[in-house]
C-alpha cells in the first residue's frame, strides 16, 4: 500500500494528467455508478465457477474499455488478492467433503477449493468492475454524482470536503516525515519509534483541526451559511440507454450461464 | 482488515448495509453544518493516516486509528469513516462494494463506542492520564473491529472459524501497536491543543 503515500503519485487520482476519454469516460457518472452497484449485487448473487468467470472476463473487459492502464490496474488487485490469500488458502481444509490431498494429517477437499475459488472470482470481477466504471471518475464529480443519486447532503460535503483535504494533508504528512528524516529517524521495531510515530499523527490531527478552523473562518466571511450549493449537472444520453441495455444483456447471460451449467 | 465481496453470506451482507446506514444516519444528525469542515478535514487526515506503515519487526503493519477517530469525532466518526473507505474501495480496490456496509460497521461502530466510553476519561485529569486511557481506548477499538470481523465470518459459515479465529490471533500485536499510537497521540492533543477532543462538540467562532 505504500505505493499511495510515495512522494510520486497523488494520493486520489485527479490531481495528476487527464487520462484519455474512453467509451467508458463518456458515460453519464450516475448510470455509471448505478450499473457497479446492480453489477456488485448481481455478481455476488452467482455461484457457479463457470458464471463466475464469464463475470470476471465481463470486468476484463471494461478494464479494456475504460482506458486504465490495465498492468497497474491489474498489480493493483492483484495486491489486495495476496490479502485475502490466507482466508482462500485455509478454506480447503475447513470445509468438508471428497478429499484431494491431506498436509500434516489435515485433509484438503474439493469442496472447499471451489469455495476459495468461487470467493476470489467474485471478489476480483466486482472490485475491478468498481474501479473501472467508478473508479475512473474524478473524485469531485463522484461527490456531484452521488448527490444527484439522492445521497444525504451532510454526507455528500463531508465526502467532497474528505477528497479536496486528502492531496493537502498528504503533503503535509510527507513534510512531517522528511523532517524528521533530516533528524535521523530511522523507523524500527522500538518504543522511540512508536511515540515518534504517536506524536506523527497527534500532530497530524491538531494541525487538521486548525486547518479546518481557518478554512471555517474563510467560508464564513464569504458568507457560508451552512449549504453548499453542487452544480454540476448530468444528462443521460442515448449512449448511456446503450450500455445500460448492454449491461442488462450481459448480465442475463451470466444469469443463463448460472442455471444452466452447474 | 477489509473483508472482500463473495465471502460472506446474505444476511450478514444486508445486516451490515442496514446497520451502516443507521450509523451514518446517526453520525450526521450529530453532526452540526458549520462542523461539516472540521469533520471533512479531520476525516481526510484519518484517510492518510491509515496509509502509515509502521514497523514490527521484520514486517510493517497499516494502521486503522479508528480508536482515535471514535474520540474525537463522537458518533460523527460513522459517516466520516464511511467516506474513507468508500474512496478506498473506488479508487485503490481495497474491500469490496457489496460488503462496504459490514465493513464500515466493523470499523466505525468500534470507533463510536470506544469514544463514548473514553472520551470523558481523556477530559478527565492530567495529560498523562488522558494518553494511558488514549491507549487503553486505541487498543479496544481495534480488538473490537477484530472482533467484529470474525463475527461476520462466524455468522457466514462455519467454514471460516478457523480464519477468524486467525484474523484475532493476528491482530493482537496490531493491537498493542494502535493502543501505543493512540496513546501517544492523545498525550500530544492533550498538551498542544485540547480543544479536539471537544471538536465536535462545542461550536467556536
Amino acid at each position: 500500500m505504500t505505493h499511495i503515500l510515495s512522494n510520486t503519485s497523488a494520493a486520489l487520482p485527479g490531481d495528476g494528467p487527464r487520462r484519455g476519454p474512453g467509451p467508458i469516460a463518456a458515460l453519464d457518472p450516475r448510470v455509471r455508478i448505478l450499473s457497479a452497484v446492480a453489477y456488485g449485487v448481481f455478481v455476488v448473487a452467482l455461484d457457479s465457477l463457470i458464471a463466475l468467470s464469464a463475470a470476471l472476463a465481463l470486468s476484463l473487459t471494461l478494464l479494456a474499455l475504460s482506458r486504465l492502464p490495465p498492468g497497474k490496474t491489474l498489480k493493483r488487485v492483484a495486491m489486495v488478492d495476496g490479502f485475502i490469500l490466507f482466508m482462500l488458502a485455509l478454506l480447503p481444509f475447513t470445509v468438508p467433503g471428497d478429499p484431494i490431498f491431506t498436509l500434516w494429517g489435515y485433509p484438503a477437499s474439493w469442496q472447499g477449493l471451489a469455495r476459495a475459488i468461487q470467493i476470489g472470482l467474485t471478489a476480483n470481477a466486482v472490485v475491478l468492475a468498481l474501479i473501472t466504471l467508478v473508479g475512473t471518475m474524478e473524485p469531485v464529480t463522484l461527490g456531484h454524482a452521488l448527490y444527484r443519486l439522492k445521497a444525504p447532503e451532510t454526507l455528500v460535503h463531508l465526502l467532497m470536503f474528505t477528497i479536496r483535504y486528502v492531496e493537502v494533508l498528504r503533503q503535509e504528512y510527507l513534510r512531517l516525515r522528511a523532517a524528521m528524516k533530516v533528524r535521523g529517524f530511522r523507523p524500527g521495531t522500538n518504543w522511540h519509534s512508536y511515540r515518534s510515530f504517536g506524536y506523527l499523527v497527534g500532530m497530524m490531527m491538531v494541525r487538521a483541526i486548525e486547518r479546518s478552523e481557518r478554512l471555517l473562518g474563510a467560508m464564513k466571511c464569504r458568507g457560508f451559511s451552512g449549504r453548499i450549493v453542487l452544480l454540476q449537472e448530468f444528462r443521460c444520453t442515448r449512449a448511456d440507454a446503450l450500455f445500460a441495455l448492454v449491461l442488462a444483456g450481459a448480465l442475463a447471460l451470466l444469469l443463463t450461464l448460472e442455471l444452466t451449467l452447474r | 482488515m477489509h473483508i472482500v465481496d463473495g465471502a460472506l453470506s446474505n444476511p450478514v451482507v444486508i445486516g451490515g448495509a442496514v446497520a451502516a446506514a443507521g450509523g451514518i444516519a446517526l453520525g450526521l444528525r450529530a453532526l452540526p453544518l458549520d462542523r461539516i469542515p472540521a469533520a471533512g478535514v479531520l476525516s481526510a487526515s484519518f484517510f492518510v493516516t491509515s496509509l502509515i506503515h509502521v514497523p514490527v519487526g521484520p514486517s510493517s503493519v497499516h494502521l486503522i486509528l479508528n480508536g482515535l477517530a471514535g474520540l474525537i469525532l463522537g458518533w460523527a466518526a460513522f459517516p466520516a469513516l464511511f467516506v474513507g473507505l468508500l474512496l478506498q474501495a473506488v479508487f485503490f480496490g481495497f474491500g469490496g462494494l457489496t460488503v462496504l456496509g459490514v465493513n464500515t460497521v466493523n470499523i466505525a461502530l468500534a470507533a463510536v463506542i470506544v469514544g463514548l466510553l473514553f472520551r470523558p476519561l481523556i477530559l478527565r485529569g492530567g495529560p498523562v492520564g488522558a494518553a494511558i486511557w488514549g491507549g487503553i481506548g486505541g487498543a479496544c477499538a481495534t480488538a473490537l473491529t477484530t472482533l467484529f470481523v470474525a463475527l461476520s465470518l462466524m455468522f457466514s459459515g462455519d467454514e471460516f472459524l478457523a480464519v477468524a479465529h486467525l484474523v484475532f490471533v493476528a491482530h493482537l500485536p496490531i493491537m498493542v501497536i494502535e493502543g501505543l499510537l493512540t496513546g501517544f497521540a492523545v498525550l500530544l492533543a492533550r498538551k498542544v491543543k485540547p480543544d479536539l477532543f471537544l471538536s465536535m462538540k462545542d461550536v467556536q467562532a
